[in-house]
């Protein structure tokens, strides 16, 4: 199992999600440029300010080289984790629904979060069990995940809602609470809050382990 | 205007003296270089002898600092020093940003956080950290809210956009900031100590290479024009000279740097700060002993028509200068057009003591580096005692008797007191997954270093503090407490101090008063390094911090580095369960001298400060960070502002559990009395906590409220609840 981890200019998190990949498979980054994955059999778009985050989060990233192989790939059903600043390119490339506003209370916020799992039949959330609660941070300013509500029904009815924020712990104003919502097919996922940041007890919580490591489950790959 | 005729303009002293420079300067450097200076000339001394680049007024009192210590890896005169942590640099320096934050506090606090970063960037080291220091008048002000809100927003956008975590830092107001805000900003980096990056420029024949943001009009004359005066009424038409920051371009910058210096492809590095390329290249020419001859011409602009001295003087940011061999060059090209960074092959190494500045191959200025860069007066200053009143009583709040408990709740919901939480939520504290202890989480942030040889992960603690009352009340004692409350930070969590970094922020130093509080704080730290035996590796002065009505409490700002030897045993702030013995360690003679409740009385900083004790204060410090380290102590926390009550009731609200405890006496003194450095409040198993030399058990942790009682059996009992929600809301309204 190889992960390949995405490196934007301006990207912040990608070492610390390719550290993560590494506890569970081998891992490498991936050059923004080049539209060769290497043979990866999972992605992780991390977080961070790629391109600045000039005109909008992720708008410029989405139109990257790399994301063109990426929308193949998950074309094919390849899984693909977007964190944050990647949860924001995948949704401006369309790979994901709702799109990300600024926050309600307009600042960037750092805060250790509890999250629910709500699918977990994702390759991304397949060692969690339904309703699982993690502990995860969140560090955005632009981290409001949107959608109408026709769009929302649709996507709770498809269970396309994969995350949500613990009753009372929204930092973001998110529609439906929604911390993190996946493709239709469910191969890409996306989510605010940082698993990357939460896989060692010594920096404050090991639970987003398990979204790295649900890669390894059985039919993970290859959904 | 052609480029003779840049060359031959001379436009003389009265155009020198409206650039800064006396007439006595003019006359010396006139004398010195046996011609008057044209326009690129002058441009350039006049930034290169202004207070912010020559130190002028401050250099022979800095002479008094230990600058020498055992895991000393650079010290003083680097862009950053180091110390050697677990086989590893860990680089770190704090550097002032007032006037620019005070003219435009969004961008100054930014371009503040940039400048420092680059700093520690120039190494060849990976920031890791950065810390604040901030200052503002009372927070009743508009301006006041608006340069608090401004400057921690602009500090956040800076930290969090370039992926370095912003784990600690400290916030006071005090009407004598009103005019004149603090922005004081920390950088630590770590890098393998061969790998250290000088600044000296060596190699006759060897290329400039220039690389980084556009050269445009901005900031021109900014930090050091802005630096090396006082503010006053036209202080808006100054916001020109302060700079625009680009996180995303310094985070090109900051990758390149790092492949460029991994690849072994650099002779030198320096950064480009205040007085732009004029001093980073006379700065690496004075160290390497050499001369340059640059070519203005071949500097990428953002504005075409751009004057030389122009180009000269600009303040641009995000932008790098480096020495590189010939043969390297191409390869160092291809670097930086990997990251997407400009660069320009602007210039050579050449022989001699000359920096050449030529426009297309035309000889447009001509000066001695080390008429530049060594030829600046010094001036002795003519310290004296301040006078008593120097500093108007703030505007009392609290009566001077009242109820201890609603004195507390009062204290805690003050804006020097309150929750920092609003604010540090605002920073990414956590990028780059090293951050064992966050803001609010431990009395100093930890952070873990990569595992050693053994299996075990050690760490390093950082730091910052200061405190302005207690040093306009003795700024020798001010100081010195100043410095041992940050070794006591750092003791909480188990650290010692290795080397310290200081930002002194002072008003005018021309007047003698002011003279007299900088050369007496500079003994205070100078005494504390030496009982702590560290030396102070780097830092920064900010003078001329005046306003229409006076000078800003003196404030020398100290960061710490310090080590530990296990990442995974360490301490908290908050207590951690009920049923824990309370204790604390320390001798501890407090009085409200100076103190918060002081202030908040309608007290002026006045008085006579408890007599320091520093042996027994380090004596403390080295019980605690023992227990610490033993595991014995889960809790520990330093009793600084506010005093002992403070201290408690932080413990309190931390860990959401109440304590009971009894001490000799609940007089206000005892309760809200101040003596920073020398006294903790420790939690822990009570065999343990016993077992600590020094240690007074007081009590144990439990219930819903903190419970002081005296031996007399009369009481302070607060809520918990209403401890937090003081705490909470104290700083929270202020902001918007």
């Amino acid at each position: 199992m190889r992960i390949g981890v995405v490196r934007f200019p301006g990207s912040c998190d990608e070492t610390d999600a390719l550290d993560a990949c590494l506890k569970v498979a081998d891992a490498e980054l991936l050059w923004h440029g080049s539209t060769d994955l290497g043979g990866v059999d999972a992605i992780v778009v991390p977080g961070g300010f790629s391109y600045g985050d000039y005109l909008r989060p992720g708008a410029i990233a989405r139109f990257s080289p790399v994301m063109e192989a990426v929308a193949h790939f998950a074309a094919e059903g390849g899984p693909v984790l977007g964190i944050c600043n990647g949860f924001q390119v995948l949704c401006e490339a369309g790979l994901l629904p709702g799109a990300l506003l600024t926050n309600n209370g307009l600042r960037f916020l750092c805060r250790q979060t509890d999250i629910v799992v709500e699918r977990p039949t994702t390759p991304w959330t397949a060692a969690c069990d339904a309703g699982e609660r993690l502990s995860i941070p969140v560090k955005h300013t632009t981290g409001r995940w949107y959608s109408d509500p026709e769009t929302l029904k649709e996507l709770e009815a498809n269970e396309q809602i994969v995350f949500r924020y613990a009753p009372g712990q929204n930092p973001n104003g998110s529609v439906g609470d929604v911390a993190g919502v996946c493709s239709a097919a469910g191969n890409v996922v996306g989510l605010m809050p940082h698993p990357e940041h939460a896989v060692d007890v010594l920096t404050g919580s090991a639970d987003g382990l398990k979204l790295f490591s649900s890669i390894l489950s059985k039919g993970a790959v290859g959904v | 205007m052609s480029d003779s005729h840049v060359a031959d303009h001379v436009p003389g002293v009265e155009r020198a003296v409206d650039l800064g420079l006396t007439r006595s300067e003019y006359d010396r450097i006139v004398e010195l270089i046996g011609r008057e200076p044209n326009e690129v000339e002058l441009a350039m001394f006049s930034l290169l002898w202004s207070e912010h680049c020559a130190y002028k007024h401050s250099k022979k009192v800095l002479r008094r600092l230990p600058t020498e210590g055992e895991r000393l890896l650079l010290g003083v005169g680097e862009n950053a020093g180091a110390v050697e942590v677990a086989g590893l640099a860990v680089a770190f320096k704090v550097e002032s940003h007032n006037h620019p934050s005070a003219v435009e506090p969004f961008q100054g606090a930014a371009t503040g956080v940039g400048g420092i970063l680059r700093d520690v960037i120039a190494l060849g080291a990976r920031p890791v950290a950065m810390l604040d220091s901030l200052r503002f008048g009372d927070p009743s002000s508009a301006r006041s809210r608006w340069l608090l809100d401004r400057a921690v927003a602009g500090i956040g956008h800076y930290g969090n956009s370039i992926g370095v975590p912003t784990v600690g830092g400290e916030i006071h107001f005090d009407q004598s900031y009103e005019s004149n805000c603090l922005v004081n900003a920390m950088c630590v980096g770590i890098a393998q100590p061969d790998a250290l990056m000088r600044c000296a420029a060596t190699g006759v024949g060897n290329r400039v290479i220039l690389f980084g943001a556009l050269t445009g009009r901005d900031g021109i004359g900014g930090a050091s024009v802005l630096a090396s005066a006082e503010l006053g009424d036209d202080d808006a038409d100054k916001r020109p000279t302060v700079q625009i920051g680009d996180p995303f371009a310094e985070k090109k910058v900051l990758e390149t740097c790092l492949e460029l210096i991994g690849s072994d492809l650099l002779v030198a590095l320096q950064d480009l700060g205040a007085a732009g390329l004029t001093s980073s290249s006379a700065e690496m020419a004075a160290q390497g002993k050499v001369g340059l001859d640059l070519d203005v011409g071949l500097v990428p602009l953002r504005e075409a028509d751009m004057e030389p001295f122009e180009i000269m003087v600009s303040e641009s940011q995000e932008r790098m200068l480096a020495v590189v061999e010939p043969s390297k060059v191409a390869a160092v090209l291809e670097v930086c057009e990997k990251w997407e960074v400009l660069a320009a092959d602007i210039g050579c190494v050449t022989e001699g003591d000359s920096l050449r500045i030529l426009r297309d191959g035309v000889e447009v200025g001509n000066v001695p580096v080390t008429t530049l860069v060594d030829d600046c007066p010094l001036y002795d200053l003519d310290p004296q005692e301040p006078p008593a009143g120097l500093y108007p009583p703030p505007p009392a709040d609290l009566p001077e008797q009242g109820d201890s408990a609603e004195t507390l709740l009062a204290l805690l919901a003050g804006p020097n007191l309150a929750s920092r939480t609003p604010v540090f939520e605002q920073y990414d504290s956590i990028v780059q997954a090293r951050t064992v202890r966050r803001p609010d989480q431990a009395d100093a942030a930890v952070l873990a270093l990569p595992v050693g040889a053994d299996g075990v992960r050690p760490a390093i603690a950082v730091s910052i503090d200061g405190n302005g009352r207690r040093v306009a009340a003795n700024p020798r004692v001010g100081a010195l407490e100043s410095v041992l409350e940050c070794a006591a930070n750092l003791a909480c969590t188990g650290a010692e101090a290795l080397g310290l970094t200081n930002c002194l922020n002072f008003g005018n130093p021309e007047k003698p008063h002011i003279a007299g509080q900088l050369v007496a704080a500079v003994e205070g730290i100078a005494q504390g390094c030496e009982a702590l035996g560290i030396p102070v590796v780097g830092g920064n002065v900010s003078l001329y911090n005046e306003g229409p009505t006076g000078p800003i409490l003196p404030t020398p700002v100290i960061g710490m580095v310090g080590e530990m030897p296990d990442a995974s045993v360490t301490s908290r702030s908050g207590f951690a369960a009920e049923g824990q013995a309370v204790a604390l360690v320390g001798t501890f003679e407090p009085s409200l001298v100076a103190s918060e409740l002081a202030a908040r009385r309608g007290h002026a900083p006045e008085g006579e400060l408890p007599a320091e004790n520093v042996e027994a204060a380090l004596a403390a410090h080295a019980a605690v960070r023992e227990a610490v380290r033993s595991g014995a102590v889960v809790t520990a926390h330093d009793v600084s502002e506010g005093g002992l009550a403070t201290a408690l009731a932080e413990c309190c609200a931390l860990g959401a559990v109440g304590c009971k405890v009894e001490i000799g006496s609940i007089s206000d003194t005892a309760l809200f009395g101040e003596a920073p450095g020398r006294c903790f409040v420790v939690a822990g198993d009570v065999a343990e906590i016993e077992a600590i030399p020094g240690a007074q058990l007081i009590g144990v942790t439990g219930g819903n409220d903190l419970v002081i009682a005296d031996r007399d059996g009369d009481r302070v009992v607060v809520a918990v609840a209403d401890i937090r929600s003081a705490r909470d809301g104290g700083l929270k309204r202020y902001l918007p």
